[in-house]
């Protein structure tokens, strides 16, 4: 993390209800905005299964479930919990200031597909 | 034929039992005559705690029914006390008078509890915690808000005060030194303790001496030898135990503080043995179950003719059977002891605590707080003596390719897998092998592993599904891995823990975590235990019951309006198509619940479409009361016999808005022609000449079902009554996601009659009463559309500034 990193302004961070998801639209990605408590995270709200919205799928601890056939991942690396999906999603880094929510959309990660721990 | 010589055991306890079914074993004949002054046969009084605590019932804790006497050819005499033995001319006299010779004796006397001598013991309300009839009447006592104090801190006094808790009383804890369970903790492992059990929300009096019972009658407070008092509308004593010793001391056996028996289990008469809590064994007294199992064994050598194995004592091992407290505990704990060294592993923030003590690179004791899952590695270390100097740097934690704790596969045959019965892995290997054990139940009618406090339980199970060509899994399964319960346990802890959040549920019995399996479940438990009366969380529902539409492949919802009956109007049908036309919506459906689905809609336009619909959720979308189908019954039709459409619409009014363990369709015809398919329904309400059907359990989705019948009635609100019962028995007693027709086969029809419309009135009004509290605090969940319950529930977010990249 150093002076590259680029921060949007995106919401107050009361928006987005403990262990829940929200959708923004952020320089043309949809990105789900989840409260997990003290922290936020941000990661691509299409599921890569069948295009499910992540931002509506139950948080089960750091990970969310996508709400239409249950695909699971985590939510700091993206990459899937089940070991057996291949994909993982682009996550982004979140912080919170002066109470507001910020993302660098530009500053996402996405961990090698090809080994998910 | 020669005479058979005659045993008699005083003492229907575990220890006399087991000892008598070691001595089946042998194969010697004897007459046998067991005594025991309970009326109950053998239990295991271990697990009276969970009882207390309503996680088992009284039936499930029984270990020798009343088929196993008689097919043993044993003569129980149970509610009946020995009260003299006559040595010379060796006879035991009954307190009815009744004499019973003996050829050997067996002493299995067992111990009492231990009530201090104070003032004020004759008031009513003071009970001890000892036997099945202590629990029952404790039970009788128990309610919520009961001021109640538990006299000790020890495993048993926890887990009474535990228990009680659970029932709902205002439970305090009192103990006479300055650490809970001291006999098994160091003054750390207690504070942890202290801390464990406080946050449980009971309250822990340490150092506090009882001077006096006060009250008048009836028990109202305590008062300590500080002079300060608290108070107490029920008290329970469980300050320890003593041995029962008082019928062989007045015999003129050598008594001490037991029954003083040598290492082959004889007392000073050569005819007369002793077992279990009431034996003295080179100066030590008894109270945990494994030593006496172990007796059992070297006493059923003793007495069969084949003296040899000896009993040299025992390393005493106790755990806490407190659900979401791991405490275990075992060997000597006497750190001060010379040459002892002790390894230390302490987290105030995890709340474990891990303790070793070794003496000559030998484990001499270990206690563990917060995390008892390796209790077996340690227990094993203890019982062979192992040399510990090559796993000097993993002894806390091993590395993980060797954290075999747990995995059986790595275990050898001779390791012991229940430390109280002492039963091996190979035992059990065996007993698979070559007695056909294939479930739990089988386990433990054969080898008896898992009988004794139950903690090898899941090491049981583990070894049957490895080697058991069919292991069958028991009915009881758990929830989720999350919250590693039943789901009638569940039932149990949320409403005697007055848990009334998914997230509670989750800190104290769970991972914290949760899932989307266990949440939902969750969510629906605590909302029926509460009748609405809960903390609803948003987060823990699926995103259907968070919107309150019906989620579809594309992200968009569906919406449908309820249609009660499936009776509309020409004005609601315009403004329904209005709306289509409004929000264009993709599709308008005619669904095959008698109503109309729009299809395609927005998550941020649900709020608008609610609002100018007009009409009220149909619960579409979620697990709860979908609608009731309706022919046109008697209005119009020739053919109809009951008014089938004004029947469907009340029976959907009464019950619309709420929720269910899984979806739940009703139909209601006006003849047995059934044209609205009644008798495929979960609740189906069948028109005949001059009465109605109920039926339940129906099914024409997944699987096909005809509806069983629950009741013929004559009137409607008969009728409707019946559904409503029904309706509510499935509520509070069907697992989540458990149709009808799934929890009607379960249960079975007949039982299902029993408990609701045959059952007596009282109960019948409580069922209803319950449903009304529930449909009192429900209401129409689109009603959010003015109230939403967080300002972005129906909103994508507006970011603050943009991304210009």
């Amino acid at each position: 993390m150093t002076a590259t990193m680029s921060w949007t302004r995106v919401t107050a961070a009361e928006n987005v209800p403990l262990r829940e998801g929200r959708l923004v639209r952020l320089g043309g990605r949809e990105i789900a905005l989840f409260n997990l408590g003290g922290r936020y995270a941000a990661i691509d709200n299409e599921c890569p299964h069948q295009g499910g919205p992540l931002c509506d799928g139950i948080v089960s601890g750091t990970a969310v479930v996508c709400p239409l056939h249950g695909w699971k991942f985590d939510l700091d690396t993206g990459g899937p919990v089940r070991a057996s999906l291949p994909t993982c999603l682009t996550t982004y880094p979140t912080r919170v200031e002066d109470g507001v929510i910020c993302v660098d959309v530009a500053g996402g990660s996405r961990i090698d597909s090809g080994d998910p721990n | 034929m020669e005479r058979k010589e005659k045993l008699v055991v005083v003492g229907n306890g575990m220890a006399g039992v087991a000892t008598v079914e070691q001595i089946l074993k042998h194969r010697h004949s004897f007459e046998i005559t067991i005594f025991g002054d309970e009326t109950h046969v053998n239990y295991n009084r271990i697990l009276l705690s969970s009882v207390l605590a309503g996680e088992k019932s009284a039936d499930e804790i029984v270990l020798n029914d009343i088929d196993w006497y008689k097919s043993n050819d044993i003569r129980a005499r149970l509610g009946c006390r020995v009260t003299k033995i006559d040595r010379a001319r060796g006879v035991v006299v009954d307190e009815s008078g009744t004499e019973t010779g003996y050829d050997r004796l067996i002493l299995a006397t067992g111990s009492s509890a231990f009530v201090p001598p104070i003032a004020g013991l004759d008031k009513r309300n003071v009970h001890v915690f000892r036997t099945l009839d202590d629990t029952r009447a404790l039970l009788m006592k128990a309610r919520p808000g009961l001021k109640t104090a538990v006299i000790g801190g020890g495993l048993l006094g926890l887990e009474a005060a535990r228990g009680l808790q659970l029932r709902g009383c205002d439970v305090t804890v009192v103990h006479l030194v300055d650490t809970l369970m001291e006999r098994q903790l160091d003054a750390m492992g207690g504070a942890y303790l202290t801390r464990k059990i406080e946050s449980l929300g009971m309250r822990v009096l340490l150092q506090k001496q009882t001077q006096a019972l006060l009250g008048n009658g009836h028990v109202e407070g305590l008062k300590f030898s500080t002079g300060d008092e608290i108070e107490a509308d029920l008290v329970v004593f469980a300050a320890g135990i003593r041995p029962n010793a008082a019928l062989a001391r007045e015999c003129g056996l050598e008594t001490g503080r037991g029954i003083v028996v040598n290492d082959y289990l004889e007392t000073s008469d050569a005819n007369i043995f002793a077992v279990g809590e009431c034996t003295e064994h080179r100066g030590q007294t008894f109270g945990l179950v494994a030593p006496l199992f172990e007796q059992g064994k070297v006493l059923a050598a003793t007495i069969t003719g084949n003296r040899g194995p000896i009993f040299t004592g025992a390393v005493p091992a106790a755990k806490l059977k407190i659900m979401g407290v791991d405490i275990f505990s075992a060997g000597s704990i006497d750190d001060q002891e010379p040459g002892v060294e002790t390894i230390r592993y302490d987290d105030p923030t995890l709340g474990v605590y891990k303790k070793l003590l070794v003496r000559g690179n030998r484990l001499a004791g270990f206690i563990l707080v917060g995390e008892a899952n390796d209790e077996h590695r340690y227990m094993d270390w203890l019982r062979k003596g192992a040399d510990l100097r090559k796993q000097r740097r993993h002894l806390l934690f091993p590395p993980p390719a060797d954290d075999a704790g747990l995995d059986v596969a790595q275990m050898p045959e001779s390791e012991t897998i229940c430390g109280c019965i002492g039963v091996t892995k190979g035992q059990i290997i065996q007993a698979i092998h070559h007695r056909g054990v294939n479930t739990m139940a089988q386990l433990k009618e054969s080898t008896r592993a898992s009988t004794g406090c139950g903690s090898c339980t899941k090491l049981c199970e583990q070894l049957l599904r490895a080697v058991a060509p069919e292991f069958e899994e028991q009915t009881k399964t758990t929830l989720c891995a999350c919250v590693p319960f039943s789901y009638e346990q569940l039932r149990e802890i949320v409403r005697g823990q007055q848990l009334k959040s998914v997230q509670e549920v989750l800190n104290v019995y769970g991972n914290r975590k949760g899932c989307e399996v266990c949440k939902p479940a969750l969510s629906y438990l605590v909302d029926m235990v509460w009748c609405g009366d809960h903390e609803e969380d948003r987060s823990a529902r699926f995103i259907n019951d968070r919107v309150h539409a019906n989620i579809q492949r594309d992200g968009s919802f569906s919406v449908v309006p309820r249609i009660r009956g499936g009776v509309t109007s020409p004005e609601e049908l315009r403004r329904i198509a209005d709306v289509a036309d409004k929000y264009n919506v993709r599709m308008v459906k005619i669904t095959g619940s008698q109503r109309i689905d729009l299809l395609g809609v927005k998550k941020s336009d649900l709020p608008l479409i609610w609002a100018d619909l007009g009409m009220p959720s149909g619960q579409a979308y979620t697990k709860g009361v979908r609608m009731v189908k309706t022919c046109v019954g008697t209005d119009f039709c020739r053919f109809g016999v009951q008014n089938s459409i004004s029947a469907g619409v009340e029976l959907e009014r009464r019950l619309e808005n709420l929720y269910t363990p899984h979806k739940l369709k009703m139909g209601a015809v006006g003849c047995p022609r059934n044209c609205a398919e009644a008798t495929v329904k979960d609740i189906g309400l069948v028109g005949q000449e001059g009465n109605w059907q109920v039926v339940v359990g129906g099914a024409a989705g997944k699987n096909v079902r005809k509806a069983d019948l629950l009741i013929t009635v004559k009137t409607t609100d008969e009728a409707l009554e019946a559904a409503e019962l029904f309706f509510q028995y499935y509520r509070e007693n069907a697992n989540y996601l458990e149709r009808t027709y799934d929890f009607v086969e379960r249960i079975g029809i007949e039982r299902i009659r029993k408990d609701t419309v045959y059952a007596p009135e009282p109960d019948r009004e409580k069922l209803i009463d319950r449903l009304r509290r529930s449909k009192a605090l429900s209401k129409d969940a689109w009603l959010e559309r003015d109230a939403p319950v967080h300002p972005t529930q129906f909103v994508q977010i507006k970011p603050l500034e943009e991304v210009f990249a």
